[in-house]
């Protein structure tokens, strides 16, 4: 079996595919030895697990208020509530379990539209250059100088509140840092001698974006998610501290936001507004390590910063 | 500095202040296609009624008319009525800037301690010192800025009872002068460190990179060559030529500065340009967001454009190429 495959000549695809397994797996071990960045691989792990489960092992209505009147109100931490109730006597703990699902959803959600329209316009404006490269790149200065959180609170108050909103309004306001990033990148991609090579046989537009110039910004893309999903949960978070979230949603910044409103802070009732903020840090912390880390073994110049 | 890079740097702010006005617009008046419904939502008007607000609030004739409309009152310096207060939006905002400028002013200050530490963790770069250094801008990093305020107030104004809970004064304070300007202090104390702890982490990680890239300079090989001590080397030689991306970065922070401002302000009812913010959304009182919108926006693109004229100055290799 063995000496089959070794006289058989094998396939461009599958040299190129081995090629790319090998890697994964290379950038794999260099990320391993960082300690940090898997202690934030469990965490992440650990949260969208029990995101997903949470459906399964708790009962939305628990936290719905026409369910919690029998239930003490501004209850201390205790057996029956792990971290206590709020002013209408739902438990902390289910919503921050249930706004897990949210935060994480909008956060992953809002990275997509960003590194989709970030994408679409670096690799653009970067391999087609000249008056395309010109519009687009003035476009994405207009975006980048524009503060963005008023930009973001703008936006999301005209538009209807929904949970769909936020996503597009962080897509709308972050996609201008990935389109630069990606564009220096492609600039530097399309000069190789492969491209020119692929040109001179013939190769189309789609063809060498699509064979050349999208596989070797890949590692980027990845890093550039990585690093711009803190950021999503964080904005969400803020929008939605501010009263411009979905209502009838729970995520962290709505717990917050409540939290808040309803005195939570001047009645010392720090169960209600510490672990929400506490799974935020956990969340964002562990998203900014791991993106960090992925950038350096991706990248290597980075390496020695 | 060459013509040609500052009237190419002002020309960029202009088309982006334009980019605004022209956003500002659409968004309020297009987007939202009928302000006047979805202001006065829930309230009994007659149709003679609303059409009269049309008028007021410019909003009869077509989309153009109405732009041209707007854009005359902006260069007029009108930017409406607030619908809250019926005052004029750009009175509401020009008196909330003052303490908004006092209280993000202290609060970068006390940021500056980042530069510092910064500087020394660039340095040394891999020592402990670094560790520690960027790990603590990482923390606070991740930490929304109002929930800083959240368990500030929770610790040291709820619990403790060492700062007041909010506000510019004692409620109904009639004292004046020097009793005044220190219960000022007192008050702006919780806030301006809150806002503070969430900056230091930026102005250290971008003095650290400064430093970093100086720190490659051959003419610090050469301070060394000459015998000077690493303290010197990095006092006389490396520290003020790190200042330049230190400078203009600070400046392009100045937007992050504001947003930062937006939600603590409200935590610690601090009358200024966030808490006009909140009151606006929660209204939602669209004649001063669009207000409030324009106006940072403008403040941060006028300090883009004075950190890049500054930078090409300091720096002429910038604006020669």
């Amino acid at each position: 079996m063995s000496q089959e495959v070794a006289t058989s000549v094998p396939s461009p695809a599958s040299i190129r595919w081995s090629r790319r397994l090998g890697s994964i797996a290379d950038a794999w071990r260099s990320l391993r030895r960082d300690k940090l960045a898997m202690i934030s691989l469990v965490v992440l792990v650990a949260f969208g697990v029990l995101a997903i489960i949470t459906p399964w092992i708790s009962d939305r209505d628990a936290i719905r208020a026409v369910n919690t009147a029998d239930n003490p109100t501004w209850a201390h931490p205790s057996g029956s509530f792990l971290l206590g109730t709020d002013y209408l006597g739902r438990s902390v703990a289910l919503q921050i379990l249930w706004g897990a699902r949210v935060s994480l959803f909008v956060g992953l959600m809002a990275t997509l539209l960003t590194i989709v329209i970030g994408t679409v316009v670096g690799v653009v404006a970067g391999f087609f250059g000249g008056w395309t490269d010109a519009i687009l790149m003035r476009i994405t200065d207009w975006f980048l100088v524009i503060p963005f959180l008023p930009l973001a609170i703008v936006l999301a108050s005209v538009l209807s509140r929904s949970l769909w909103t936020i996503v597009f309004v962080i897509g709308i306001t972050s996609w201008p840092f990935t389109a630069r990033l990606l564009r220096s990148q492609v600039l530097s991609v399309r000069q190789r001698l492969y491209v020119d090579r692929a040109r001179a046989l013939g190769a189309g537009r789609t063809q060498i974006i699509g064979r050349h110039i999208l596989p070797n910004v890949t590692p980027l893309i990845l890093a550039s998610t990585t690093l711009t999903v803190p950021i999503a949960i964080l904005t969400e978070t803020t929008l939605s501290f501010l009263g411009l979230g979905d209502p009838t949603e729970v995520s962290w910044g709505v717990i917050l936001n409540e939290a808040r409103e309803k005195g939570a802070v001047g009645r010392n009732a720090w169960w209600y507004y510490l672990p929400p903020g506490v799974a935020i840090v956990l969340v964002v912390l562990s998203f900014t390590l791991l993106g960090r880390a992925l950038e350096s073994v991706l990248d290597p110049r980075l390496r020695e910063r | 500095m060459r013509p040609r890079f500052v009237i190419g740097k002002l020309l960029g702010a202009l088309s982006t202040i334009a980019f605004v006005v022209v956003f500002d617009f659409f968004l309020f008046r297009v987007v939202n296609g009928d302000p006047i419904n979805s202001m006065f939502r829930g309230r009994n008007l007659t149709p003679a009624q609303l059409d009269r607000l049309r008028v007021k609030f410019n909003l009869d004739g077509s989309k153009w008319e109405q732009f041209v409309a707007y854009v005359r009152q902006l260069l007029h310096g009108d930017l409406g009525y607030s619908l809250k207060s019926s005052r004029p939006v750009a009175t509401v905002i020009s008196e909330a800037i003052w303490p908004t400028l006092l209280l993000v002013g202290t609060a970068t200050l006390l940021a500056m301690i980042g530069i510092m530490i910064g500087y020394r963790a660039g340095w040394r770069r891999g020592s402990k010192f670094d560790a520690g250094a960027t790990s603590m801008s990482m923390l606070t990093y991740s930490m929304p800025e109002f929930w800083i305020g959240m368990v500030a107030l929770g610790v040291f104004a709820a619990g403790l009872g060492w700062f007041p809970v909010g506000g510019l004064n004692k409620p109904g304070s009639t004292e004046t002068g020097f009793s005044r300007l220190l219960d000022q202090l007192h008050h702006m104390a919780l806030p301006a460190l809150v806002l503070g702890v969430a900056y230091i982490g930026e102005y250290m990680i971008v003095a650290r990179s400064a430093m970093i890239d100086t720190s490659r300079e051959d003419y610090l090989q050469l301070a060394r060559a000459k015998g000077l001590r690493d303290a010197e080397v990095r006092k006389r030689h490396a520290q003020p030529n790190a200042l330049l991306p230190v400078v203009s970065l600070s400046a392009i922070n100045f937007g992050f500065v504001l947003s930062g401002a937006i939600a603590v302000e409200s935590i610690f009812s601090w009358p200024g340009i966030g808490q006009q913010t909140q009151f606006a959304i929660s209204g939602p009182d669209f004649p001063m967001l669009q207000g409030l919108f324009l106006l940072i926006s403008a403040a941060v693109i006028v300090a883009n454009l004075a950190a890049d004229l500054l930078y090409g100055y300091l720096d002429p290799r910038v604006a020669g190429r």
